[in-house]
């Protein structure tokens, strides 16, 4: 008899594409949150597959702090214009203006928790009832218990100790009124599996993930590029480094690696000689030993 | 081959552990992750620190699995934890579960996505309750695959006695178990890291592979169905453009049974039959599909098709019936299972409403033994149940097919999921 064997990659995106497919059958209003990170082009790019030939049904969804790498923002708008779905930007700076955000202040301050505010307003103002995220469970230990369907109050709280039960393929997206659910499908991906597919599918990126020089400076263990968001103070002095970075979030509290991998192959090599996790560039996760928890609790990605 | 086009051979297989706080599983984990290079240098340093912030003597290990504040704070597991890693060979996905019987539930789930089940047992104790749990959630779970690694070898001399009187007493206790097939029994030192990723020089008497070893060889492919073709609608897809007008596919994930293109299908429940047209993963065409694949079916007949349907081959049906014999296991506190209670049900893309018939009995989950005289399933428990749907269901016995086999019940008024059963 035939050898009827998936390779890992294919595995997981069966997996992903059944996660897809469900939450588009289970909600009314599911949209997919779209930062112009890697694991959302990969999240767009399994909701075209799992939809083919119709277009995706989900609205892509950016919580937008204001404080964007420009190269992140020019590759989103090419991107949507690319698959033609629909953009809704949350921003920030609108929950700021009603005073529904207050902006943290001193020489650390990032408006990275203040995108749990944006991201509920907009939850609530588009009606979403399920936000599709690229959150893996080997990012961070908080999500390592992180389920695929994961129950939002209304207050768009996480309750990490009363969790639903997960088996098998079964998932139950039941919900209240005003409740949602945060999916997410890539959740036993790795960031190895998650280079390694962007390779095999042959998938864009931003030019940020590949290396290029920029001016940096040290903070608090993470190398940050100077921009308008990131002013050197008296004590630090910029340097010019070739850089790349491992995720693209807020510029306030994404950190570069010094690296010369210029293409996908350089990359997936390096991640697997890298010895420090891809958050552990990421100054969010260093406040404490349960900073991930404690904002996912409060309805962070 | 060049080292950064094998992952395009890597297979993936998915095992699950439980243990309690004493038995080595977390040191295990560690060693597994350390000398595959899954723990990375900041995780390392975070705990680390976390450790010594405890008083720990040495790195406490289970720090690295137990994420949640909470479990932190008491020193133990209480959720399901789901770890990575890989070698060139095989990604392997863990699912980490706490060991104790007020966590039966935990394991059930770790459980119910797992080819294999790793217990461990501790060389100087032998079998004992917890192994018999372990291994009867495993067998109850549909898993086909025990890796018995007798622990603590290095406490009782390296000797060969040690591991028969463990292998003697597993293989007597195991003759009770139904879906178990295949048994291999390791001699390890979770801590000194003999027989885990290298051989041991300490116990030559020993044969077999290192864990790690058998871990990437074991063959689960045989594991899934690929006799009874079945495949649960999720989605129609419909493009609603001027250049897809007519098209209509339906999507979903193959559950067993291998689909091809020209197979003649019926369609459940209409009865109504058709050829496969076209087999669509995205804009690629496929002469063939087969679990754990997700796929869209074309049909060459315009015929109504909708979510909860199931498409299979005339002449190999799955069991249509409106009263199920399950057993179950409960997860709910604040609800129990009992005699007249209705539910939700829910079974791979279809949703029913469902009435307990009838508890016939409990398990102890320590002896096996069955208890016909309660009525009740509270949490954790796990019980032979009569279950009566709103409509018909399609099914198969857990044992040919996990997929078609297992539902989950839900609670209409909190929307809870409350328990998960394995039809008989």
């Amino acid at each position: 008899m035939k050898n009827y064997n998936l390779t890992h990659l294919e595995q997981l995106e069966a997996e992903a594409i059944f996660v897809l497919r469900e939450t588009a059958a289970q909600f009314e209003r599911p949209g997919l949150l779209f930062s112009g990170g890697k694991d959302s082009i990969v999240m767009a790019h399994l909701a075209y597959k799992a939809f083919f030939p119709a277009k995706s049904p989900f609205p892509l969804v950016h919580v937008d702090t204001g404080h964007n790498f420009p190269e992140t923002i020019e590759f989103r708008d090419q991107f949507v214009d690319k698959v033609g779905s629909q953009l809704i930007v949350g921003l920030v700076q609108d929950s700021i203006d009603q005073g529904t955000a207050v902006e943290e202040t001193g020489p650390n301050a990032s408006r990275n928790a203040l995108q749990s505010i944006t991201l509920l307003e907009t939850i609530e103002s588009q009606s979403l009832d399920a936000a599709l995220g690229g959150g893996r469970r080997d990012e961070e230990k908080a999500r390592a218990k992180e389920r695929f369907f994961s129950h939002r109050d209304a207050f768009g709280q996480w309750d990490p100790k009363n969790q639903r039960p997960e088996l098998w393929n079964l998932f139950n997206g039941r919900k209240s009124q005003g409740e949602h659910f945060r999916v997410f499908p890539l959740s036993n991906w790795t960031e190895m599996d998650v280079w390694q597919y962007l390779k095999k599918e042959k998938i864009e990126l931003p030019s940020l993930y590949f290396s290029h020089e920029r001016e940096i400076i040290e903070r608090n263990g993470s190398l940050l590029a100077v921009s308008d968001f990131v002013i050197p103070n008296d004590k630090e002095t910029p340097r010019r480094e070739i850089v790349r970075f491992r995720t693209i979030g807020d510029a306030t509290c994404t950190g570069a690696v010094l690296s010369t991998a210029a293409n996908l192959d350089e990359v997936i090599a390096e991640v697997a000689a890298s010895r420090v996790t891809e958050r552990g560039t990421r100054a969010d996760d260093r406040r404490s030993e349960s900073a991930m928890e404690d904002r996912k609790k409060q309805g962070y990605f | 081959m060049s080292e950064d086009k094998n992952y395009l051979n890597m297979d993936l297989l998915r095992f699950t552990t439980a243990g309690s706080v004493d038995d080595g599983k977390s040191t295990l984990i560690g060693r597994l992750f350390h000398d595959t290079k899954a723990i990375f240098e900041d995780q390392l340093e975070a705990i680390e620190v976390s450790s010594k912030k405890r008083g720990d003597e040495h790195v406490n290990l289970a720090l690295l699995t137990d994420g949640l504040k909470a479990e932190r704070e008491q020193g133990i597991t209480i959720d399901v934890a789901y770890r990575y890693f890989a070698t060139p060979k095989r990604k392997f996905i863990i699912a980490d579960t706490p060991g104790h019987i007020q966590y039966t539930r935990n394991m059930v789930t770790g459980a119910s996505t797992a080819n294999l089940a790793l217990i461990l047992v501790d060389a100087r104790h032998g079998v004992v309750e917890q192994t018999k749990r372990h291994s009867f959630i495993a067998d109850l779970l549909g898993i086909k695959h025990v890796a018995v690694c007798i622990n603590k070898m290095d406490l009782v001399g390296y000797e060969e006695d040690a591991y028969i009187k463990v292998l003697e007493q597993f293989t007597d206790f195991a003759s009770r178990l139904e879906n178990v097939t295949d048994i291999t029994f390791i001699p390890i030192s979770a801590l000194k890291g003999d027989n885990v990723v290298d051989r041991s020089e300490n116990m030559n008497w020993y044969k077999g592979p290192p864990l790690l070893y058998h871990l990437e060889n074991v063959y689960v492919g045989s594991d899934f169905n690929h006799v009874d073709a079945r495949f649960p609608v999720q989605w129609v897809i419909r493009p609603h453009s001027d250049e897809h007008h007519d098209f209509r596919g339906f999507a979903g994930r193959v559950a067993g049974g291998v689909f091809k293109t020209g197979d003649e299908v019926t369609v459940l429940p209409s009865g109504f039959s058709s050829k496969i047209k076209k087999i669509l993963l995205a804009d690629q065409e496929l002469d063939e599909a087969f679990h754990p694949q997700s796929v869209t079916i074309l049909l060459e007949d315009e015929i109504d098709v909708s979510r909860g349907d199931m498409l299979v081959k005339p002449n190999n049906q799955p069991n249509n019936s409106q009263d199920l014999d399950a057993r179950i296991c409960w997860f709910s506190g604040a609800k129990k299972l009992k005699k007249g209670a209705k539910f939700l049900f829910r079974q791979t893309t279809k949703e029913a409403q469902v009435l307990v018939s009838e508890v016939r009995y409990k398990i102890d989950v320590n002896s096996l033994r069955k208890n016909e005289d309660d009525q009740e399933l509270g949490m954790n428990d796990i019980g032979r149940v009569a279950l009566r749907t709103s409509q018909p269901v399609f099914w198969d016995s857990y044992r040919r097919n996990r997929n078609t086999g297992s539902f989950i019940l839900v609670d209409p008024f909190t929307n809870e999921t409350l328990g998960a059963g394995m039809l008989r």
